[in-house]
Parts: structure tokens; C-alpha cells; sequence
């Protein structure tokens, strides 16, 4: 038997406001309500809602055969409890049906694994008791924000408690190696690493409404034949994919619905394919091999790598002062005041970051998409005015004609 | 090519850019005779080979009437007869002698079929009235109407006879825009039919209003395709008060070409809405800026601690001047160590100054009136930010500049330039908020003053005039099969 592992990813960033310098020290709220607020509803009616409901039919049509993961960042939840709270109960509803797992990650959807491992760990901590008491499992698998791994974090997370990790099948990990297979990060002693199969990803995530892509269209049944097909030796296929995939990055009409629900009949009639949560897989599967990851690896663009969020100076320095705020915001906490930490928290996202990037400025699409500023240099105004405006509050209103101005 | 200025000769963008476009060509193989209304003799002649009007001999044809004694038959029925009547009356010194008059139907706007001189005629009924000077040209208007009722009968009348005969002669130009400029633009006009009957080439291509009609002459003499180069119409000029003579200048001109070449999407866009352009005879090729210019770098001069935020250029409408006091005064408010620096002149500067005092801002906004050459360098090598927050800007070379001599730049969305420098800050020139903002942000974030300065040095450094000349030897084969 070869499983098929789906994991969805649910996130919605809180989105800041455009804020002027002369908004700093004036403004109660940093965020755009009216904005996020339309985004939530808007997504949770054509893709959370929709594909839950559709999710949940495939599960009972199969009797249980049919087995899928998400992780819903905190952020997303957040939003959903403002704005859509129907989206939660119907998470819930999945998660009854225990064949739903849900991963852990940091709750706010941050790179603080990559700057703060106290952070990291706090993040995480409070993400997996959320989802605890909300779908009523505490994670044992833990997918770090953009699939961003090392084995620094993979041994983070085993600390943790987590038994798996997932993590982006990238050439330049594997080489030759198949995404497969269940691997085992360097440095970790328990641990699995379940990694992304980019290939059958992508025919799903990009390529399935692509006109000019020799395959279109893609039914569920040659899909699943490929699947089926694979040499022997490949245990598992990890389809990891945002779950706005499904009705908000391809719409309704690509047909992306009929086929998420003819895929699972299709997978299972090959006769050698069977669904797995990764839970259920790590337990399966013992690793084949090590992997070492010195370098970080995400998921994210054809470099795989940290360049979307860390990759020119605007987002490096934005990143490096919010994090060099972090001690006093939580010293305030400890302290009896967690307003400022508990904002802190929301320009970790690493969404705003993401909006600074410049890699692909001429035909950055992709990420143009996703950014609610006009141009990269903007998104850094903002969140600078944003970030002076926090750190301000908490280290109090410095000498504004003091400070240095940066001029020749 | 026809342009009204070529370097070193020049008052603004419009000259460097056809200089640059010039070179383009050249590295695309491309051969430019370039016709100004004044050659100095000192111009670059690497690329184009620069023919001034004044050194041009216009042979013209003259028509004088004869009064013949003549017999002839008139027929009886009564009729009213309505005339219009133009009459081009070519005063000269000595000879032919002022009575000599030539008859020339209006104008035909629309019609293709009209013969150049009939364009220079109408051309020069555009014209506001001026002493009349040796090669005076000018058109005068009558309506008559008459009543004729009479037997046919046969009778003696004097007959007026056409003669023609050929004269030669050299107009003198004083170039560029002075008072007499619609007299200059005709007479250039006419040089230029005279050098499109004796040059061989493939195209005519005249870079704004002032070239328009001799390009539209040109284009009939020789029967080649006509483009028109729009650097700036008469909107971005003069806001929504045009001068109407220059308007319709223009409005013939881009009806007349085949094909418009823009240096903006932006430009593009006025002109479909202001004039109707077709929006399939549109083609956008952006200025760029040479080696050279990105070579030049000043050491940097600056005497004094503060940061200066600087406006260089015409203290006019279009540039916006008053946006940018608005802004300076948000910035002073809370960072007063900024200076503000206004470098040019123009009929808004006394408004300016006396603003600037009334807005309490004398202490933090500097004037430095016209700056050229050296000076502009100067200004540059010490100024930290550079705002150009113009009303309506077709492309605005003087970012690119600035970026190149190490100065991050504010720009107006409502500009050329915004089109293809990304690493500008962007703004809409009325959002004075969001200028201070920008400009703050600039001062307050180094990261940010760092990336803009580091891409958009990467960015002005691959624009080059080689590209532009290759877009445009693509248009000029759309018109040359």
C-alpha cells in the first residue's frame, strides 16, 4: 500500500492599516478591521466553507477511508472567532470525525525559529494548546511556518514532544534521494521528517488550471493513476498545499471542486492507494535515511529558500528591530502589562515581511497577490511607523529631536 | 528627425532626450538626419548628422497677378455670391512688390488631400499678429457678398493673370521659445519642406507641437510616413487652460501621423483622452539616460548637518511646488532639523517664496533660483532626498539623475518615470501626508534609504538609449515594408 497524505494549510495574516508617521503615538488600532474583515468572509465563503462541507461528504462517503490534516494558524483563528465563527464549528465537525489531524505550528505564523528559540518555543506551546481545546487532540506533528526547517528546528520540535515534521521535498535536500520516503533530520533521535512531493503538489496548487500545461485538464482518475504508478519503493506521497487553493487561488470554475471530490473514490479504487494522516503515517514508517539541513529550506518560490521574507535589506532590518524589541515587550509581560507583547505577536506574522520582498518586482505575480500595498517600500513604511509606534509605547517616548536622521 | 533643440543647445529634457534617442538609433542602424531651426555648428554629430534651418536656401515659388485687358460674355441670372476668401500676402522689401497676392482656400481640417503649402498658409493664419518683418508672412481673411443681377452681354473688363517665378532666399531662426515663436515654427515649417524635397529617407519623425506642422509638410512633400514623438503636450503645460493655437498644432499633428510614439503610458493616456487618439496608432517608448550622465559624479559637498530634501526644476503648475511646501511644513512640525530646498524658477516662484514665509517655514525652505550645469550637480551631491511631485509629468528624466548621483527619490504617480523606476518611492502628488510620510520614512528607516538607493542605481544602470532605439526601429518598421 502507498498512502496519500494530504495537509492543508489555513492562514490569514492580520493585515496593518496604512499608517503614516503621523499616525505614530496617535492611533488605537494598527490594523485594517474593515479590510481582514472582508477577506476572512470572503474566503471562508468560497474555499473554508465550501471545501469543509465537501471534505467532511468525502470522509463519510468512504467510511472513514478518506483521512486529511490541516493546520489553522492563530491568526486564522482569530479572525474566524471575530468574523466567521461558523468556519470553527465546522472544523470541528471534521475534527469529530477523527479522521482529521491537526498539525502544530507557532501561533502567529512567525519566523521566530529563526530569531528567537524562546519565542519559537512559546509560540508553539500556546498554538498546541489552542488547537487542544478547540478539536480536542494536542498536535503530535508540527509543520513550521512556510514549511521553514533546519535541523536545529526539527530538533526544537522533537524538545517539543512532536514525533513528526514536515518539510519541503527541495532537490537541493534530497538530490537523488526520494520525497517518498520517511527521513530523519541530523541530529534528532526520534523524530520523522514526512517532506512535500512539489511535483504532484503543484499539479494540484498551480498547475491544474494552467490552459497551456500539456496535462490539462486533470482529471481525479489519471491523477490517482499516477500516484498508483510510482516504483514500489515509494511509501507515501505528501500533498501539502495551501487550503486557499481550493475556490479563492483557483476559482470554482477550474473545476478544482469536482475533482477534490472525485479524488479520493479515484485514489481508492486503484486498489494500492490509502489515505494517512501524518500522525498515522510517522507511526507506519521507519526512517530510511538521514538528512542533513544546516541551511534553512521553506517551501516557498523555485529557490526554496528564506529569500521571500529575509531576502533584501528592508526586510532584514524590519525583522532584526522587531526582534531586538522582543526582551522589553516581554519584561513588560512578566511585569503584569501583556498588551505590548501580545501586539508584538501580530507583526511577527511573517506575512508583513513577505510584503517588503523585492525578488521579483518586475513579474512578481505571486506576490503581488498576496499584498494589500501598492509597492514593497511601502509595506516597510508601514510597518516601521507601526513597530516606532510599539516601541515607543514601550520604551517610552524617546526625544523625537534626539534621535539620529539618516542623511550623507 | 525634426526637433526644435539638439545639444549642447538646450533649455530642458526635450533636446538630451532627442540627442539620446538619437544615439539609440545609431547602435540600432538606424541613419538620423536631424533638422533643428538653428544650428550653432557645435553640435554632437556622433549619431546624427544636424541640419540647422538657417543654413537652409528655400526656394519659393511666388505668384504676382497681371492686369490684362480682356473681352468676355456674362450671363444674366441673378445670383448671390458668398466668397471666403484667404489671401497670402508676402510683404517684401524691395521685391515682389506688396500687391502681390495669392488666393489659397481655408484650411481643410480633416482632409487628407491637402497640399503642404496650403498647411503652411493655415499654419500661419494661426499666427497672433506681429510687426511685419522682411519675410513676412500672413494671411488675411475676407467674406463678401454680392448680389448680381444682369443681362448677358458681352463687355470689356480687365483680367488678372497668374505669373509665377522662383525666388531664393534664407529666413533667419533665433531658436528655441521666444516671442515670435508661431512665426519660427512656420517658417521652420517651410525650411523643412524644402529639405524633405532634397534628402532621401524613410520616415519623418517630429518631436513635439513645434515640429508638428513641418513634419505633417514633410510627410506630403515626400509621401513618407509621418510619427509624432509626444515629450509633452499642451495639458501637461498649461493644466486644463491650453493655449488653443498650440492645441490644435497638436491635434493635427497626431492626427496626421501614423503612428504616435509616447514616453509614457501615462502620456499615452492624455492624449487619448484630451485629443482622441487612437489608441492603436499609441506607442510608448520611455526616455532612458546615457553613460555619461550615470558616469558624472560630484564628490559630496554638503556643508551643513541637516538633512536637505530638494525640488529642482521649472517653479511652474506642472511641477507641483506648492505640494511640496504643504509637505515640508508636516515634516517640520515634527523634525525641524529638516532643510527644504527649492532649486529653479518659474512664474509660481515669488508665490512660492512669499508661501513659504506666510506657512512659517522661511527658516527651513531655501530658494536658489536657476541652477545649471556644475550647480545642478552640486545641488544634487547635497541633498539626502529628492521629491518630484509633479502635477502632470510625461516623464521627467531628473530622477534617473538623481538616483545615479546616490539620491533616493520621491516621485508623483502622475509621472512617466513611476512607470519604470521601481525603486521610487511613489506618491500621489496631492497626498501631501503621504509625501511628509515618505519623506520621514526615508530619514527615520536606513534600510530603506539603502534599498532604493542600491536597486535603483541597478535599475537606472540597465536603462539604456540602445533599448529605446531598438523599440523605436520597431515602430519605424511597422511603417516601412
Amino acid at each position: 500500500m502507498r498512502s496519500v497524505v494530504f495537509y492543508f494549510q489555513v492562514h490569514q495574516p492580520m493585515r496593518l492599516a496604512h499608517f503614516t508617521f503621523f499616525d505614530i503615538g496617535t492611533k488605537s488600532s494598527w490594523f485594517d478591521d474593515a479590510e481582514n474583515a472582508r477577506i476572512a468572509r470572503r474566503v471562508a465563503e468560497k474555499c473554508y466553507l465550501p471545501m469543509n462541507r465537501q471534505m467532511l461528504a468525502a470522509i463519510r462517503a468512504n467510511e472513514g477511508r478518506f483521512r486529511i490534516a490541516y493546520s489553522v494558524t492563530g491568526t486564522a483563528l482569530d479572525q474566524f472567532e471575530r468574523w466567521a465563527p461558523e468556519v470553527i464549528e465546522s472544523f470541528q465537525e471534521l475534527a469529530a470525525t477523527g479522521c482529521v489531524e491537526f498539525l502544530g505550528e507557532t501561533s502567529h505564523h512567525s519566523l521566530a525559529a529563526l530569531a528567537s528559540l524562546d519565542e519559537f518555543d512559546a509560540q508553539v506551546i500556546a498554538q498546541a494548546e489552542r488547537i487542544e481545546k478547540l478539536f480536542g487532540r494536542r498536535p503530535t506533528t508540527f509543520r513550521n511556518t512556510e514549511l521553514v526547517i533546519t535541523n536545529q528546528i526539527a530538533r526544537r520540535a522533537e524538545e517539543l514532544g512532536f514525533q513528526a515534521i514536515l518539510g519541503e521535498g527541495a532537490d537541493q535536500l534530497l538530490g537523488w534521494r526520494s520525497p517518498h520516503r520517511v527521513y530523519r533530520p541530523e541530529g534528532c533521535e526520534k523524530i520523522k521528517l514526512l517532506l512535500r512531493s512539489y511535483k504532484f503538489s503543484d499539479d494540484i496548487a498551480f498547475r491544474f488550471s494552467n490552459k497551456e500545461w500539456p496535462e490539462y485538464p486533470l482529471s481525479a482518475a489519471r491523477f490517482a493513476r499516477w500516484l498508483a504508478e510510482l516504483g514500489p519503493k515509494e511509501r507515501f506521497v505528501g500533498l501539502f498545499m495551501d487550503y486557499e487553493t481550493f475556490g479563492e487561488h483557483q476559482w470554482e470554475e477550474t473545476g478544482i471542486f469536482r475533482f477534490m471530490r472525485e479524488l479520493p473514490r479515484a485514489c481508492l479504487d486503484t486498489g494500492v492507494l490509502d489515505f494517512k494522516t501524518p500522525r498515522e503515517l510517522a507511526a507506519e514508517l521507519d526512517p530510511v535515511a538521514r538528512l542533513d539541513i544546516p541551511r534553512p529550506i521553506s517551501w516557498a518560490d523555485a529557490e526554496r529558500d528564506l529569500t521571500a521574507w529575509l531576502g533584501n535589506q528592508m526586510q532584514k532590518a524590519a525583522h532584526d528591530a522587531l526582534y531586538q524589541l522582543l526582551p522589553d515587550v516581554v519584561r513588560l509581560a512578566r511585569q503584569g502589562n501583556s498588551a505590548p507583547y501580545e501586539k508584538w505577536k501580530y507583526l511577527s506574522t511573517s506575512d508583513h515581511v513577505y510584503y517588503m520582498c523585492t525578488k521579483w518586482f518586475s513579474d512578481g505575480d505571486v506576490h503581488k497577490y498576496f499584498s494589500p500595498y501598492a509597492t514593497p517600500h511601502d509595506a516597510f513604511i508601514s510597518f516601521m511607523n507601526v513597530f516606532d509606534d510599539l516601541a515607543r509605547s514601550v520604551r517610552g517616548p524617546s526625544d523625537v529631536a534626539g534621535e539620529p536622521l539618516t542623511a550623507k | 528627425m525634426l526637433g526644435w533643440e539638439f545639444p549642447p543647445h538646450i533649455t530642458g529634457g526635450l533636446a538630451t532626450a532627442c540627442a539620446g534617442l538619437c544615439e539609440g538609433l545609431a547602435k540600432n542602424a538606424v541613419e538620423v538626419t536631424f533638422v533643428v531651426p538653428r544650428a550653432f555648428g557645435d553640435e554632437d554629430q556622433r549619431f546624427a548628422r544636424v541640419l540647422g534651418c538657417n543654413e537652409v536656401d528655400v526656394e519659393e515659388e511666388l505668384v504676382e497677378h497681371v492686369e490684362v485687358p480682356s473681352v468676355r460674355t456674362v450671363e444674366s441670372e441673378p445670383r448671390e455670391v458668398r466668397q471666403r476668401v484667404h489671401r497670402l500676402v508676402r510683404r517684401a522689401s524691395a521685391t515682389p512688390p506688396a500687391s502681390s497676392v495669392s488666393t489659397v482656400p481655408e484650411w481643410p481640417m480633416a482632409s487628407a488631400y491637402a497640399t503642404a503649402e496650403e498647411y503652411v498658409a493655415w499654419l500661419a493664419s494661426l499666427a497672433p499678429e506681429r510687426p511685419a518683418s522682411q519675410e513676412e508672412t500672413e494671411a488675411v481673411v475676407e467674406v463678401r457678398t454680392e448680389l448680381v443681377a444682369q443681362p448677358p452681354r458681352t463687355e470689356l473688363f480687365v483680367e488678372r493673370v497668374e505669373q509665377r517665378r522662383k525666388v531664393s532666399k534664407r529666413y533667419a531662426f533665433n531658436g528655441f521659445y521666444g516671442p515670435d515663436l508661431f512665426g519660427e515654427v512656420s517658417r521652420y515649417a517651410l525650411c523643412v519642406a524644402e529639405i524633405a524635397a532634397r534628402e532621401a529617407f524613410d520616415v519623418v519623425h517630429a518631436h513635439d507641437w513645434m515640429t508638428f506642422p513641418a513634419g505633417v509638410v514633410a510627410a506630403r512633400k515626400s509621401g513618407k510616413p509621418l510619427v509624432v514623438h509626444v515629450h509633452a503636450c499642451e495639458y501637461d503645460r498649461s493644466g486644463d487652460h491650453p493655449d488653443e493655437r498650440i492645441r490644435e498644432i497638436e491635434r493635427m499633428g497626431l492626427e496626421a501621423a501614423r503612428l504616435v510614439a509616447c514616453v509614457s503610458h501615462y502620456t499615452a493616456s492624455v492624449l487619448q483622452r484630451r485629443y482622441a487618439v487612437d489608441e492603436g496608432k499609441l506607442r510608448v517608448v520611455h526616455n532612458a539616460v546615457t553613460r555619461k550622465e550615470q558616469a558624472e559624479r560630484t564628490a559630496a559637498l554638503k556643508h551643513v548637518p541637516e538633512p536637505i530634501v530638494l525640488f529642482l526644476g521649472r517653479v511652474t503648475f506642472q511641477k507641483g511646488p506648492d505640494y511640496f511646501l504643504e509637505a515640508a511644513q508636516r515634516v517640520i512640525a515634527v523634525e525641524p532639523r529638516v532643510k527644504f530646498v527649492i532649486a529653479g524658477s518659474g512664474d509660481m516662484l515669488p508665490k512660492m517664496v512669499e508661501r513659504a514665509a506666510r506657512m512659517g517655514l522661511a527658516r527651513h525652505v531655501h530658494f536658489t533660483g536657476f541652477l545649471k550645469g556644475r550647480d545642478v550637480e552640486k545641488i544634487y551631491s547635497m541633498a539626502d532626498i529628492y521629491v518630484m511631485p509633479s502635477v502632470s509629468e510625461p516623464f521627467g528624466i531628473s530622477p534617473l539623475e538623481a538616483l545615479a548621483l546616490d539620491v533616493p527619490v520621491i516621485v508623483s504617480r502622475q509621472s512617466g518615470v513611476a512607470e519604470v523606476l521601481r525603486n521610487a518611492l511613489k506618491v500621489d502628488f496631492w497626498d501631501v501626508a503621504e509625501i511628509a510620510n515618505k519623506i520621514l520614512a526615508l530619514l527615520k528607516y536606513p534600510a530603506l534609504r539603502e534599498h532604493v538607493l542600491a536597486a535603483g542605481r541597478d535599475e537606472v544602470r540597465a536603462m539604456s538609449w540602445d533599448e529605446r532605439g531598438k523599440k523605436l526601429r520597431e515602430i519605424y518598421s511597422e511603417l516601412v515594408r
